[in-house]
């Protein structure tokens, strides 16, 4: 189709790219470029993106290893309540992080209906802890992971389940041998957004774990800190975070990004 | 004890029932032929055990089947579009079955390499299944499901996603490999030809109920539904005999077998002559017909006729272009009487 493109389009549609893209080259164009390597190399920085890293890729894990699951049973097993588990799965998708953070306090707070045992059975203690910051990450981003993975499985031919079960394969070899491989891409594009959420995760993290350098202070809540005391450094971590996006962007862009 | 397949299979669904019973000895191939719809499919795989039964049994080689899941079964089963499983080489698709039948992986490879020698792909073991041609996938699907040693043998239109050459050559393969499996085997087909070379007995389902069954020969010359007639290109009618006459609907034909009562009488379109006048010194079955329609058939023409009773004639291009037909024309059909073939209903 050709002909006059539309202004009435075409200028909401340039606002709205400004308007996303502006803040990020504002970013680029306030940074500190000459002390840029120097305040890289400051040890709180290196600890703050240490332990962003370490938790997001811990907490990625844990989805994983708790979500490809879920997701199979969400798509593969029918069971009454079905469609309800479906939406409780998707609550943390929709509800503020911080409210996130609390109802975690809630349970697995010191006090918490399951904090109080963990804590007096295996003297365990979650909040305000580096495994607080991995479980308040994991939370956020799980249902990340759950629908990514749930979509594949809907996706894949199940027929090829049918197959391997008359070749003698039992539902957990089905699942390991063919399932698994098959829908091997879903389950990495629901890994990446799952890591990467996890990675800009903040509101759950400081109502659950805190804010202590070293042991619960991720990127995002140095980011908000040194914004207060030292604006440049919040300009130098925003950097790295925006970084981190934009490669996890890139490679996700076959697969993600650019299907309708 | 009793060897082999014996099955009733009752599947209740809304809108459709199947409810066949079903018997295959060890070594013998049964090919379930039928209209898309008719529930062939649907048979084969609460055969295997995908689809759960309503109603009836299975018993192979006198043990209970019907009891088992899927896996548990000594089933293998092709599937029309081979489901080969894309992630892994024609080798280990193979030996997939024997490794799920706690096989070690060298021992279930070396299984699986004897295997893709027999069926002539011992050079196509590295390829995954996006590169292998359908001929070759096809004997890949082959493979596998007799990689399990199965006592019971299940194809799904093996040779439907083939173009034409390709499973002339296939048909051939898949007939001796057949032929050398000592387990019983159900086919289920749409194509008559491959109901005929590869199987022993063909049983015709229609609307999920046997409407016809025997060996490849009967069912080819004793028709007994349109549908069946249709496949093995014959024109069938019911009529009432009595002696050497057959009263079909308001036609009395002549028939060469003496019989009373109810009958079929069958006869080939290339038995039908048509002419344009009233033929002299005239064949016992004469009717005056109408053309309904003219269509190519192979290297002649088929024509179909209206009238008394309903008919194709298949006539030479050249008898086409004397005659100078045209549809919704009229004409004089004619059949010996010697050509045709009565049996009782």
């Amino acid at each position: 189709m050709s002909g006059r493109l539309p202004w009435v389009l075409v200028v909401p549609a340039v606002l709205g790219l400004a308007f996303l893209v502006l803040p990020l080259a504002g970013l680029l164009v306030r940074a500190p470029w000459p002390t840029l390597l120097e305040r890289l190399a400051e040890p709180q920085v290196l600890q703050a993106l240490r332990l962003s890293l370490v938790t997001a890729t811990i907490a990625t894990a844990v989805c994983l290893l708790l979500g490809v699951p879920l997701a199979w049973l969400l798509a593969r097993v029918s069971f009454p309540g079905r469609r309800l588990v479906r939406a409780l799965v998707t609550v943390p998708l929709v509800l503020p992080p911080v409210v996130g953070g609390v109802a975690l306090l809630l349970v697995l707070g010191r006090r918490g209906l399951i904090g109080q045992w963990l804590e007096a059975t295996f003297g365990l203690t979650l909040p305000f802890t580096t495994a607080g910051v991995v479980v308040a990450e994991a939370f956020v981003a799980m249902p990340f992971l759950v629908i990514s993975v749930e979509g594949a499985l809907r996706a894949a031919d199940q027929r090829f389940e049918e197959a391997a079960a008359t070749l003698g394969a039992s539902r957990w070899i089905v699942f390991r041998r063919v399932t698994l491989p098959l829908i091997a891409p879903g389950v990495v594009a629901g890994a990446v957004l799952c890591w990467a959420r996890a990675l800009g995760e903040f509101g759950a993290t400081i109502t659950f774990a805190g804010n202590f350098p070293g042991t619960t202070q991720t990127m995002p809540l140095a980011v908000y800190l040194a914004l207060e005391t030292e604006p440049e450094a919040a300009i130098v971590l925003s950097l790295v975070l925006l970084a981190v996006s934009v490669i996890i962007l890139s490679s996700l862009r076959d697969r993600w990004v650019n299907s309708p | 004890m009793t060897d082999g397949l014996r099955a009733r299979l009752v599947v209740t669904r809304p809108a459709f029932a199947l409810d066949i019973d079903l018997e295959a000895a060890p070594g013998e191939v049964v090919a379930l032929l039928g209209p898309n719809g008719a529930g062939k499919t649907t048979a084969l795989r609460a055969l295997a055990g995908l689809t759960p039964l309503s109603d009836g049994q299975i018993t192979l080689d006198g043990l209970p089947l019907h009891a088992q899941a899927a896996e548990e079964r000594p089933i293998g089963m092709v599937f029309q579009d081979y489901l080969l499983f894309p992630h892994l080489t024609a080798l280990d698709n193979v030996a997939f079955g024997p490794r799920c039948h706690g096989a070690s992986k060298a021992e279930a490879r070396r299984t699986a390499a004897a295997l893709l020698e027999r069926v002539g792909l011992a050079d196509r073991a590295a390829a995954k299944p996006r590169q292998l041609s359908g001929g070759q996938a096809q004997r890949v699907a082959l493979a596998r499901a007799l990689a399990v040693h199965p006592r019971l043998l299940l194809l799904d239109e093996p040779l439907a996603a083939l173009d034409a050459h390709t499973r002339l050559e296939i048909r051939s393969q898949l007939r001796r490999h057949l032929a050398d499996f000592d387990g019983a085997t159900v086919l289920v087909t749409h194509d008559p030809l491959d109901a005929m070379v590869l199987a022993d007995r063909l049983i015709v389902i229609e609307n999920g109920a046997i409407v016809q069954q025997g060996g490849p020969a009967e069912v080819a010359r004793q028709p007994r539904t349109d549908y069946v007639a249709r496949l093995v290109g014959l024109n069938l009618y019911q009529g009432l005999a009595d002696g050497h006459r057959v009263k079909v609907g308001e036609l009395l034909l002549s028939t060469a077998d003496h019989l009373q009562g109810p009958v079929f009488v069958a006869f080939p379109p290339a038995a039908v002559a048509l002419y344009r006048t009233r033929p002299d010194g005239s064949p016992r079955n004469l009717w005056h017909a109408t053309i309904d329609g003219i269509e190519r058939h192979g290297d002649n023409v088929r024509v179909h006729l209206g009238g008394p009773v309903t008919a194709f004639a298949d006539i030479t291009p050249a008898a086409l272009a004397d005659l100078d037909l045209t549809p919704g024309q009229r004409i004089w059909a004619s059949v010996k009487a010697t050509e045709t073939h009565a049996y009782p209903a």
